[in-house]
């Protein structure tokens, strides 16, 4: 318990000031982007909030898989908060990406844009997810069956890309391109400094809320024996 | 070997004898397509494109099935005869394609009338909307099924189903529509295999882990 | 302030709003958590002296 606080002390810490750092470099000294001026450097929040939120879904599949492979409780937790962080991230990514949509293209929400609208579906998806949990008795069946929703939604993220990139064309074609393949080096660096912020901060939120969930059970545990 | 495939006809079989005796699903499916496609068309514009029509077909087939996904497991939870199955001496797999096997019948039944209809009010129906129909009734059927089979431990389980089951759906929508709007067909069609190849084999393997206690 | 950068100021600030308000949660939480576990002990002291 003790190595445990003090890794999510010490995760914390990493996370505020590479928090700082990141957004220092987005703001005073990242160039500007030619074509889109100062609004581009939302890219600097909304692509590693996005990714994160990845890591966080594919934290959760790990997680639920491993509950599957060796049972226990624990496992249940640690998917459980882990989905609730990639919630929260992936809702920062959809609002992110629609003040990037008003400033870019005028409109606050723009489907030809793949990465928000799987992010939409994916928002859905795991939110049903919640509405599984508490609607199901606790216990080891609970456990399984959020288990098996979390592995079907890291393959649905890339079943769900390519039917996007599918749908656009039906729709209609490809418009905008958000970014040039190549980005300059000091954009790259301030990008990779911002992702391993919010990496580091979904990581320690990460900690908190499942020390905070583990506290809650053991403490149910304890009222009940006592009761 | 032999004894799997018994097993799920077996267990295809129950289902669909439950359903000629009672005639709970099936009916009420075929009345919910049609009167869906009669709603839809006052629901278009007066001169709507055929891109229109194909769509709301999608989304009538779509919502029918969830009728047959809420059934499929209601009577088994309401009767306690899955933990009579679950506990009988055949793997659990054998449970889900059977359950998978009898939600397509019924999903089969609902299209035979709802094809039809749809050539009747809106526009011909060609064969890539066959295929695609087919090759998505897989999709629904298999998915469908193991949420059905989740969603039937949870408390409010009509109003589950369709939020698990409906993010799930979209590749299906984006395939079927695809395939019957699409000059190109074959991309939409390879995908809906694609999709149910991946999600059966994901839903064959986990089903032991949902319905045990 | 041209446009561009209310938006990157607000796209920031929601960013930073979401992450105060998630905090928020978190210290309303372990508030609960102290409140039940002096419960939780005032209970186990009574019994204690009950028995003894």
């Amino acid at each position: 318990m003790q190595g445990f606080r003090h890794s999510a002390a010490l995760l914390s810490l990493t996370a505020a000031v590479l928090l700082i750092t990141g957004l220092s470099l987005a703001v005073f000294w990242a160039p500007e982007d030619a074509d889109q001026g100062i609004s581009q450097k939302i890219f600097y929040v909304h692509v590693p909030v996005a990714l994160t939120s990845y890591a966080a879904f594919f934290w959760a599949a790990w997680k639920a898989l491993r509950l599957l492979w060796k049972g226990g409780s624990r496992y249940d937790l640690e998917s459980y908060t882990a989905v609730h962080m990639g919630v929260i991230f992936g809702a920062l990514t959809l609002v992110t990406g629609s003040i990037w949509a008003k400033v870019s293209w005028g409109h606050w929400w723009v489907w030809s844009e793949r990465q928000l609208t799987l992010f939409l579906i994916l928002f859905l998806f795991y939110s049903a997810y919640f509405m599984l949990r508490y609607s199901t008795d606790p216990g080891p069946r609970r456990e399984r069956t959020s288990a098996v929703y979390a592995i079907f939604g890291v393959v649905l993220i890339p079943v769900s890309f390519l039917a996007i990139r599918l749908a656009e064309g039906l729709i209609h074609p490809v418009v905008f391109k958000r970014d040039g393949p190549d980005m300059e080096g000091s954009m790259f660096l301030t990008f990779c400094v911002c992702l391993a912020a919010m990496l580091a901060l979904a990581g320690s939120l990460y900690l908190l809320e499942l020390s905070g969930k583990r506290a809650d059970a053991s403490l149910r545990e304890l009222r009940e024996r006592l009761a | 070997m032999t004894g799997y495939v018994a097993d799920v006809a077996a267990l295809a079989r129950k289902d669909l004898l439950v359903e000629l005796r009672t005639r709970d699903t099936v009916p009420a499916m075929l009345l919910f397509v049609v009167a869906a496609l009669v709603v839809f068309h006052f629901a278009l514009p007066a001169e709507s494109a055929r891109f229109a029509a194909s769509g709301m077909l999608w989304i009538a087939l779509l919502f029918t099935a969830l009728l047959a996904l809420v059934r499929a497991f209601v009577g088994e939870r309401d009767h306690g005869t899955l933990d009579g199955l679950i506990l009988a001496p055949c793997d659990r797999s054998a449970i889900w394609l059977g359950k998978t096997l009898s939600v397509l019948a019924f999903l089969l039944f609902a299209e035979a009338v709802a094809l039809p209809a749809f050539a009747l009010f809106y526009e011909d129906v060609t064969w890539e909307l066959v295929a695609g129909v087919a090759l998505a009734n897989i999709g629904i059927a298999t998915v469908g099924t193991l949420l059905g089979a989740m969603a039937a431990a949870a408390r409010a389980r009509e109003l589950l189903l369709p939020l698990l089951f409906l993010p799930l759906a979209i590749p299906l929508v984006v395939g079927g529509v695809g395939a019957t709007v699409s000059d190109d067909p074959g991309r939409y069609l390879a995908f809906l295999a694609l999709y149910d190849l991946i999600f059966a084999v994901l839903a064959w393997a986990s089903f032991e882990y949902v319905v045990t206690e | 302030m041209s446009t561009g950068e209310k938006y990157l100021w607000a796209a920031y600030l929601v960013v930073f709003a979401t992450v105060l308000v998630y905090v928020v949660l978190i210290a309303l939480k372990v508030g609960r958590l102290e409140r039940e576990l002096t419960a939780l002990a005032e209970l186990t002291r009574e019994r204690e002296g009950g028995h003894g």
